[in-house]
C-alpha cells in the first residue's frame, strides 16, 4: 500500500520538475494579437519597476501585458503594496512608477524631494465609488452627500444607528455599514469627498480592504449600506442596488445621479468619481523604455481601463496628460 | 446499573464524542476541498500552468507564480535545513543547562508563535534594505527561513530526544567522541523525525503570502526567474490577487491555483511520510 502511494508521489514530483525545465523554454511566445495604439520600437531592453495601489493594478497589469507584445525584451513588474506602500518606495527611488488611487500627500512628496526625486502625476482613468444597498431595500431611492456625511462622520459613531435618523420617512430599523478599510486609498478618497477631511470617519462599521468581502456583506444583509469601486458593483448588479447620489450642486447635473460610464466620465457623478493615477520618477524618464511605456500607457489606457472595469477619461484629457508628461520628460532630461 | 456497566457506558460515550471531534475537522476540510475542486478543477489545463498572468481571466496562467514558489521552496530548504538542524543538535547535545540555554530555549519557543508578517517586516529591513537584496527571491527565502527555523529547531530536538540514552552510552563506551556519537549514532537514528519536521515546516512556508508581500514580492511578473536575485511572485500572492478582483472568472482562476498549491503541499507531505517510514525501518535497536 505504502509502496503504491510512494511511486505515485514520485511520479507527480517528476512531472513537476520536468515541467519546470520545459517551461523555461516556451515561456516567451505569449504574444497577444489584439491591436493596440502607438508604435514602439522592437529593440528596447531594460526593466521597469512599478508598485502601489491594488485598485490601479488591473489597469497597469493590462498595459504591461500589451506592452510586452510591443517590446518583448523590457521586463515590466508590478507590485501591490497599496498607494501608501507604493509612495514609500517611490520616494526612496526604489521604483520607477507608482500606482495610486489618491494624490501624493505632502509628507510623501517631501520625502521624495529629500532624495532628489521629482515626479509627475498622470491621471489614467476614473473609478466611480458606488453607494450600494441590498436589493430588497425599497426605501432608499436616493441619498444626498449631506446625508452620507451624517452617516459616516466621526461624530456619528455610536449615535446614528437607525435608518430613520437619516431621513424620518425611512424605517425605524438598524443600519449596517460596510466600507473600505482605513489603509486603502479608497477610504481616504471617500472620507475626503464625503466627510470633508481625509482619513476621518466613524470606526464602527464593517471594514475590509477586499471589496469582494464588502459585496458579500451588502448582498446578504437587507439593512446594509456600503460603498466600493464601480467595477465591483457592475459585476454583481443582480445582488446589489446602487443608490443615486445628490451633491445638491446643479452645476454638474441636477438631482441624484447614478454612477455609470457616462455620468462618471462627464463628471456629473460628483463627488464620488475619482481619478486614478500613475506617478513617474524624473530619473526614470532618462531611460527610453520608461518613456515609451508611459506613452504607451496613455495611448491605451482608454481601452484597457474599460476592459478591466474602470471608466476611461475623455480623449482630450489623455492628450493633456501626454503633453504634461512630454514636458516633464524633456524638462528632467535637461537637468 | 452496576458500576461496571456505568463505566462501560462512559467509555462508549467518550468513544462517540471522540469520533465526532475527529469528523468535525475532516468534514470541514472535505467541504472546503469539494468546493474548491468543483469550482477550479475544470479550469486547470496545460495552458493554465504554462501561461503568464493576464488581465483576461480565461488567458491568465500561473507559470511565474509556481516557478517562484519552487524557487522559494528550494532556497528556503537549502538555507533553513543546515541552520535548524545544527541549532537543534547544539541545544540538545552540547549546551549545558545554564541560564543562557534556558533563555535561548524560551525565545525559540516564542519565535514559533510570532505572526508571519512580523518576519516580513524584519526581512524587508534586514535583507531587503540593509543587505540590499530588495524584493529578490533570496530575500524572500531568507525571510521564510527565519519563519520556519523555530519549527525545525523544535522538531530536531524532539527527534534527538527520542534516541535512547543507551545508544549514546554504548558509543561513548567504545571510546567515541561526542561528535562521533552525534554524527554516527544520534543523527542517523533521528533523521526520519528531523526530515519530517523540515518538510512540514516547508509546507507552511509554501503557503505564506503576507511576509513575502511585505518584503516586496510582486503580483505581475511576466518572466520565469532565472537567478536568486531576480524578482518573483508566488502562488499564494497570485491567489490573493485574484480573489480580490471584481470579475467572477478570476475567482475560478484562484480556485484552480489553490488546487495546484494544495497539490504541492500534498506532495511535500507525501515525501515526509515516505521518508519517515524509510528511516524508521532502517533504525533497529
Amino acid at each position: 500500500m505504502s509502496n503504491v502511494r510512494l511511486t505515485y508521489t514520485k511520479l507527480n514530483f517528476a512531472i513537476l520538475l520536468g515541467g519546470s525545465l520545459l517551461l523555461g523554454a516556451c515561456g516567451g511566445n505569449n504574444k497577444t494579437e489584439e491591436g493596440t495604439n502607438g508604435t514602439v520600437s522592437e529593440n528596447l531592453t531594460g526593466s521597469i519597476q512599478i508598485d502601489g495601489s491594488s485598485t490601479v493594478y488591473p489597469i497597469t497589469e493590462a498595459v504591461a501585458e500589451e506592452f510586452r507584445a510591443e517590446a518583448p525584451d523590457v521586463k515590466v513588474t508590478v507590485g501591490v503594496s497599496g498607494s501608501g506602500g507604493g509612495f514609500k518606495k517611490f520616494s526612496r527611488g526604489e521604483i520607477d512608477l507608482a500606482n495610486a488611487s489618491r494624490s501624493i500627500k505632502p509628507e510623501e512628496a517631501d520625502a521624495a524631494k529629500e532624495n532628489n526625486i521629482s515626479f509627475v502625476e498622470l491621471s489614467v482613468a476614473f473609478d466611480g465609488l458606488t453607494v450600494v444597498v441590498h436589493p430588497e431595500n425599497n426605501w432608499v431611492k436616493e441619498i444626498t452627500v449631506a446625508e452620507l456625511k451624517k452617516i459616516w462622520e466621526p461624530a456619528a459613531q455610536g449615535k446614528i444607528k437607525k435608518w430613520n435618523q437619516i431621513r424620518p420617512e425611512w424605517p425605524d430599523k438598524e443600519i449596517h455599514l460596510y466600507g473600505a478599510g482605513v489603509e486603502s486609498g479608497t477610504y481616504d478618497y471617500f472620507t475626503e469627498a464625503i466627510v470633508g477631511k481625509s482619513h476621518s470617519s466613524r470606526g464602527d462599521y464593517t471594514a475590509s480592504e477586499d471589496d469582494n468581502v464588502l459585496v458579500q456583506g451588502v448582498s446578504t444583509d437587507p439593512l446594509a449600506l456600503g460603498f466600493f469601486g464601480y467595477a465591483y458593483y457592475e459585476e454583481n448588479q443582480s445582488k446589489l442596488k446602487a443608490v443615486p447620489v445628490d451633491d445638491q450642486n446643479d452645476a454638474n447635473g441636477k438631482g441624484a445621479i447614478l454612477p455609470s460610464m457616462e455620468t462618471v466620465k462627464d463628471g456629473s457623478y460628483a463627488p464620488l468619481s475619482r481619478p486614478l493615477f500613475i506617478y513617474v520618477n524624473s530619473k526614470a524618464t532618462a531611460r527610453p523604455e520608461v518613456v515609451e511605456f508611459v506613452n504607451f500607457y496613455l495611448d491605451n489606457a482608454a481601452t484597457l481601463s474599460q476592459e478591466v472595469g474602470y471608466i476611461p477619461m475623455p480623449e482630450e484629457q489623455y492628450k493633456e496628460q501626454k503633453a504634461k508628461f512630454q514636458q516633464f520628460a524633456s524638462g528632467s532630461a535637461k537637468k | 446499573m452496576t458500576n461496571a456497566e456505568k463505566n462501560r457506558l462512559k467509555d462508549k460515550a467518550f468513544q462517540v464524542f471522540g469520533v465526532f471531534c475527529t469528523f468535525i475537522g475532516l468534514v470541514i476540510l472535505a467541504i472546503f476541498l469539494i468546493d474548491i475542486l468543483i469550482e477550479g478543477l475544470a479550469r486547470i489545463d496545460w495552458d493554465f500552468i504554462t501561461s503568464l498572468p493576464s488581465r483576461r481571466a480565461s488567458r491568465a496562467g500561473i507559470l511565474t507564480a509556481w516557478a517562484g514558489t519552487l524557487w522559494i521552496l528550494v532556497l528556503t530548504s537549502v538555507i533553513a535545513f543546515p541552520l535548524g538542524i545544527a541549532a537543534g543538535v547544539y541545544l540538545e547535545e552540547y549546551s549545558k543547562k545554564t541560564r543562557l540555554a534556558n533563555f535561548l530555549e524560551v525565545n525559540i519557543a516564542n519565535l514559533a508563535g510570532v505572526p508571519s508578517i512580523i518576519y516580513g517586516l524584519l526581512g524587508m529591513e534586514m535583507f531587503g534594505r540593509v543587505m540590499g537584496l530588495g524584493g529578490s527571491i533570496l530575500a524572500g527565502a531568507l525571510t521564510l527561513s527565519l519563519l520556519v527555523l523555530p519549527i525545525i529547531i523544535v522538531t530536531t530536538r524532539e527527534a534527538i530526544k527520542a534516541v535512547p540514552r543507551s545508544i549514546r552510552d554504548a558509543s561513548y563506551a567504545l571510546g567515541a567522541s561526542k561528535w562521533q556519537t552525534t554524527w554516527n549514532q544520534v543523527l542517523p537514528a533521528s533523521f526520519g523525525g528531523i526530515l519530517t519536521g523540515v518538510i512540514l515546516a516547508l509546507s507552511r512556508a509554501v503557503g505564506e503570502a503576507a511576509p513575502l508581500i511585505v518584503i516586496g514580492a510582486l503580483a505581475y511578473v511576466p518572466f520565469v526567474p532565472t537567478s536568486p536575485t531576480d524578482e518573483f511572485t508566488v502562488l499564494p500572492i497570485q491567489i490573493f490577487n485574484w480573489t480580490s478582483r471584481p470579475q467572477a472568472d478570476f475567482l475560478v482562476n484562484a480556485a484552480a491555483a489553490i488546487i495546484i498549491l494544495l497539490l504541492i503541499t500534498f506532495i511535500l507531505n507525501g515525501i515526509a511520510v515516505y521518508l519517515r517510514n524509510k528511516w524508521q525501518k532502517r533504525v533497529k535497536w
